[in-house]
């Protein structure tokens, strides 16, 4: 593995900053003091983490509803987002975007997006800006196995793999379109197997476990930077909460969801792999898992003392008005 | 003396873009068929081979993806410029128009603003049938964030385009494709642009004031003649930019002369006119002198034999003009 102290503890760090945020946010709206919809990543932690340890700046990510953990594995500050979701002015997008539009332009983050499938084309043509420019940026585009099946991921993986484009496609099944189960809609078994339509490269991943998805991802994205052409990685996974926050959850088993909490945990997975093969202490990770709370309180305290938009937001950023 | 040539809206429009790619190092175009075949109506001839295969290029028949690509293109700091074959063909890109494009600089706070221009042949009168005739301007000025530019003639064409092309919005361009061929001018070769946002004053008149855009323009042109031979004198007025639109210039018109008629392809209910005709009674209303008129396409799909029928006709126009003033 080559992966240093520090890389692992980043990666930890991630994931945990990742569930735990996601956690605040279900108590925070849950006891009514957040609005908006939600859709939380619990579970799939160790996609966006192994994916985007393998990002700079200068990488471009389109993301999902889901789309907060794409968000802090891909750098962007968690005390803007949690004030973007409160709805204020030092929100990422000055309170006007809200849980499904976090965007970082600093960041190379394109945005969280309400439209399912809708980011898959935009990262595309991130990957060819990149390309044209000569940037060495790669684009990735995360999306559910739901997406898979909107017009818009055929039509953007058929340009990508004509044009060899410096884009890599995530897809995160985990197992359900919404409320319905993925086997009730689509009738591949891995969806990995849509790119071979496309003459495009594909590979599967546990989502579960941070150290396949680094693998895979990493070479999927070696070969983007390198110009060999686009990938479509699977990543099996499981969406731990429902599809929002409120979801009843009465399309699907109290005991699968069970079985994958208890058995796939993707940060108890991490924790397992990291201390047996004696590549960090129990403690660092407890100094970051406290680290992260604190961290997490902090923010919400900035953010709920933080004014909202000025009423003049209403109007601004529909036209550029006396730019260019 | 600036030099000028005789051009059509074909040529003007591939005028323009040939000034843009060469002012605009990040200006691409792309779209279906615009690169080795240079575009079905020839917009894009030559641009190809004077910018290469990587800025000018073709796209496979996929709109949602060469509309959300372009986006991402934007996204990425390159200057997009899509061509839509056919204005009908813009719907499968309607969600990446009106959901991404159109709303990107306001959901984000101002961090990314892609500046994305989609032109695109619309209208009627070429026996295209349902889908190669319609005129979708108003589903697109619905949506706050774009912009709608409409020319009507060679000089508007180059001049709006190069203006719309240096506007940091995205721009829905509609070329009233009827017209491409048979609207000639003499026309500055350099470089110019025309002001967005500004209704143009065609002809000065006292009795009504009559607007219309893109080929209906023309028609109306035909209409104003027939009226003057029946001693009306009317005003009319190109409105060239749908959204935002100059609601000023036609305020300041129907101040004076009391009536208005609005033309358009697009079927009546809910086409553009309705926004004209409430805005204008609502700042006018203590000069009104009747009530104010559109004469439009009717609430059917475009249809193919009887075009001629469902298109306003100079002498449709005629009698909604003569009605009104003697109303």
């Amino acid at each position: 593995m080559d992966l240093t102290r520090e890389e692992l503890l980043e990666a930890y760090r991630t994931l945990r900053m990742i569930r735990a945020f996601e956690e605040k946010l279900n108590e925070l709206v849950t006891a009514g003091k957040m609005g908006g919809f939600l859709h939380l990543y619990i579970g799939e932690e160790a996609v966006a983490t192994g994916v985007c340890s393998h990002l700079g700046v200068r990488d471009w990510v389109a993301s999902t509803h889901r789309g907060h953990g794409h968000c802090i594995a891909k750098g962007v500050d968690i005390r803007a987002m949690m004030a973007e979701l409160f709805g204020r002015a030092t929100g990422t997008s000055r309170g006007k975007g809200g849980s499904m539009h976090i965007a970082d332009v600093q960041q190379g983050m394109l945005g969280a997006n309400g439209i399912v499938g809708a980011g898959i084309p935009l990262a595309t043509g991130a990957a060819l800006s990149a390309k044209l420019k000569g940037t060495g940026g790669v684009a990735v585009a995360f999306f559910g196995d739901g997406a898979t099946n909107q017009g818009q991921f055929h039509e953007s993986l058929n340009m990508a793999a004509n044009w060899k484009l410096p884009v890599v496609y995530v897809v995160e099944n985990n197992g359900y379109g919404e409320f319905t189960p993925t086997d009730f809609v689509v009738p591949v078994k891995d969806i990995a197997t849509r790119a071979g339509s496309y003459a495009m490269r594909s590979e599967i991943a546990d989502g579960m476990d941070f150290f396949d998805v680094y693998e895979k991802a990493g070479e999927a994205i070696r070969r983007a930077r390198a110009g060999e052409g686009p990938t479509l990685l699977e990543c099996k996974t499981y969406r731990f909460a429902g599809h929002f926050v409120g979801d009843p959850l009465a399309y699907r088993a109290k005991e699968e969801a069970e079985d994958w909490i208890q058995n796939r945990d993707p940060l108890a997975r991490f924790e397992g792999q990291v201390l047996e093969a004696a590549l960090v202490e129990a403690d660092d990770l407890r100094r970051i898992d406290h680290d992260v709370e604190e961290e997490l309180a902090a923010a919400v305290v900035d953010a709920e003392a933080a004014p909202p938009p000025g009423l003049e937001e209403l109007l601004t950023d529909v036209y550029a008005r006396g730019e260019s | 003396m600036a030099e000028t040539g005789s051009l059509n809206m074909i040529q003007a429009l591939g005028n323009a873009l040939d000034h843009y790619m060469e002012r605009d190092e990040m200006a691409v175009v792309l779209g279906e068929d615009v690169g080795a075949f240079g575009g079905v109506f020839r917009v894009t001839a030559g641009l190809q081979e004077k910018y290469g295969a990587e800025r000018v290029f073709d796209t496979p028949l996929a709109e949602a993806g060469i509309v959300g690509m372009a986006i991402g293109m934007g996204l990425g700091g390159l200057r997009p410029i899509v061509e839509i074959q056919f204005a009908d063909f813009i719907f499968p890109a309607f969600d990446q128009i009106v959901n991404e494009l159109a709303k990107y600089r306001y959901r984000s706070g101002g961090q990314y603003a892609p500046r994305v221009l989609i032109r695109t042949p619309y209208g009627g009168g070429i026996r295209g049938g349902h889908y190669h005739s319609q005129s979708p301007e108003a589903y697109f000025a619905h949506t706050p964030g774009l912009r709608v530019v409409v020319p009507s003639g060679p000089y508007e064409a180059k001049g709006l385009l190069l203006g719309a092309l240096e506007c940091a919005d995205p721009v829905i361009f509609l070329e009233p494709k009827r017209i491409y061929r048979s609207a000639k001018g003499e026309i500055p070769l350099d470089y110019y642009t025309l002001p967005l946002e500004r209704a143009r004053l065609v002809k000065k008149g006292e009795d009504i004031t009559l607007v219309a855009w893109g080929a209906m323009l023309h028609t109306c042109q035909e209409a104003v003649a027939l009226a003057e031979g029946e001693g009306y004198d009317v005003e009319l007025i190109d409105l060239q930019s749908i959204a935002p639109y100059d609601l000023h210039t036609l305020v300041r018109s129907v101040t004076k002369t009391g009536r208005m008629a609005v033309v358009h392809e697009a079927p009546m209910t809910c086409g553009f006119g309705a926004e004209l005709v409430a805005a204008v009674q609502a700042e006018a209303f203590d000069h009104l002198r009747a009530p104010l008129l559109r004469i439009t396409g009717f609430d059917t799909p475009f249809p193919y034999s009887l075009e001629d029928h469902y298109l306003p006709s100079a002498e449709r126009i005629l009698r909604g003009l003569v009605e009104t003033i003697e109303y």
